[in-house]
């Protein structure tokens, strides 16, 4: 009995060890993508493929999801607010949600799920057709070559999408409210530009975009790079990929959250 | 894929985000209608600030003319500093009344400017003398049912007189 005891508690052992082991590697991976950076840096090129890659191609479900949003925001918000009379905050309403939470938050967790996904998919392929270990016969560093630019890209392209996100969520929230419901067209846009603030809504939402970026690509192009190099290693990746960056967005904006809007408004 | 027209698209996306980015800071925010470089500060004393909160706007006869920009609680004369920022393309004169007002029956507050007839206008750093506190419901309705419960007491003596 006690064998199996000591057995359990040395189980339990493992995993931490293993767990904070593989931090520490992901986390030395990550300072060594941004010292290899400079190669990727000076050979732009690299990144503008990559930024077709993750950020135009992610282009169409970014604009459909927005618009979408932002008219359900619209006529839920029509719904709620009508009771008090207030229906001319709807603009209000569609705008400050955008901006500090949903559109920062829905575009990074896309982001996650199109772009990090392929990412990591693209990584992980590679690896298991060996042709990261031919980059480095080719004594061409993968870290440099392949890692980086993808990283950059994504760091460049997250803020871009979700600003492009929270601006066509606002229009489909004019398109609701305004022209279909018929709420005032002056005093929805009056209304809304008293109440957002440029330095207080806008810039720490772009603030929590750029948090988000770094930290989709850098968990994407890790899961990647560390990938077993099989058929199932590369699945299994892509799926830590989509789950491990989900529960860092909503930690990360949780975290952001409380230090941007404690105790003002 | 042809390197020009990844170029073309890239181009395009990088456009489309900055473009987005300005509409939201002039068309969406507040950057088109209101700048605070471009402000000058005054501060001025309450008794009672009720619910009024920092951003709040400083409206003159309805139209925004700036910001509450801090609020603090003064030791030495027990009372609320409120600290705002006024858009410098609105002067006002040194005799400048001050109120909290509230927007709507449930709205929020903000502070409302009327203008007096002083020749000299309100500069960076002065401090408006004249203010007018929050109407605080509680009080009213106990000032209220205060009067009225004297009112009771002066019928019925009345009465047994």
């Amino acid at each position: 009995m006690p064998r199996r005891i000591v057995i359990g508690i040395r189980g339990v052992g493992h995993r931490v060890i293993d767990s904070i082991w593989r931090l520490g590697y992901a986390s030395r991976f990550f300072l060594l993508t941004i010292l290899k950076s400079g190669t990727g840096l000076r050979r732009f090129r690299l990144i503008i493929r990559e930024v077709y890659f993750t950020g135009v191609l992610s282009l169409i479900i970014i604009l459909v999801s927005g618009l979408f949003v932002g008219m359900v925001l619209g006529l839920q918000g029509y719904e709620t607010l009508q009771r008090y009379g207030a229906e001319s905050a709807v603009g209000t309403m569609v705008a400050l949600s955008l901006l500090r939470e949903l559109g920062p938050v829905v575009a990074a967790l896309l982001f996650a799920s199109r772009a990090g996904s392929a990412i990591t998919a693209e990584i992980g392929l590679m690896k298991a057709t060996e042709q990261l270990a031919a980059m480095e016969l080719m004594a061409v560093d993968p870290i440099a070559r392949v890692v980086a630019p993808r990283f950059w890209a994504g760091v460049i392209s997250m803020p871009l999408l979700a600003a492009l996100f929270s601006a066509i969520g606002v229009f489909g929230g004019y398109l609701v409210a305004v022209v279909l419901i018929g709420v005032d067209e002056g005093s929805f846009w009056s209304q809304m530009q008293d109440a957002v603030d440029f330095r207080y809504d806008i810039v720490n939402g772009v603030i929590k975009t750029c948090v988000f970026g770094v930290a989709v690509t850098a968990i994407a192009v890790f899961e990647g790079y560390d990938a077993s190099p099989t058929a199932e290693g590369v699945s299994g990746a892509t799926t830590r990929t989509v789950v491990t960056s989900s529960l860092a967005i909503l930690g990360l904006d949780f975290v952001l959250t409380s230090f941007m809007f404690r105790g003002m408004s | 894929m042809q390197r020009t027209t990844m170029d073309l698209w890239v181009g395009i996306f990088v456009i489309a985000g900055i473009g987005a980015l300005l509409v939201l800071a002039f068309k969406v925010g507040n950057l088109g209608t209101y700048s605070a470089a471009d402000s000058y500060v005054v501060t001025g004393s309450f008794e009672n600030i009720g619910g009024l909160k920092v951003r709040a706007p400083v409206k003159s006869a309805g139209v925004v003319v700036g910001r509450v920009t801090d609020i603090q609680f003064s030791t030495d004369t027990f009372d609320a500093q409120v600290i705002m920022s006024i858009d410098r393309r609105y002067q006002f004169p040194k005799d400048t009344f001050a109120s909290i007002l509230t927007s709507g029956l449930i709205g929020e507050q903000y502070i409302g400017l009327a203008a007096g007839g002083d020749e000299a206008v309100l500069k960076s750093g002065d401090k408006i003398m004249k203010t007018n506190s929050a109407l605080v419901l509680e009080e009213m309705i106990g000032r209220f049912l205060f009067n009225k419960a004297s009112e009771g007491d002066g019928k019925e003596k009345a009465d047994a007189d």
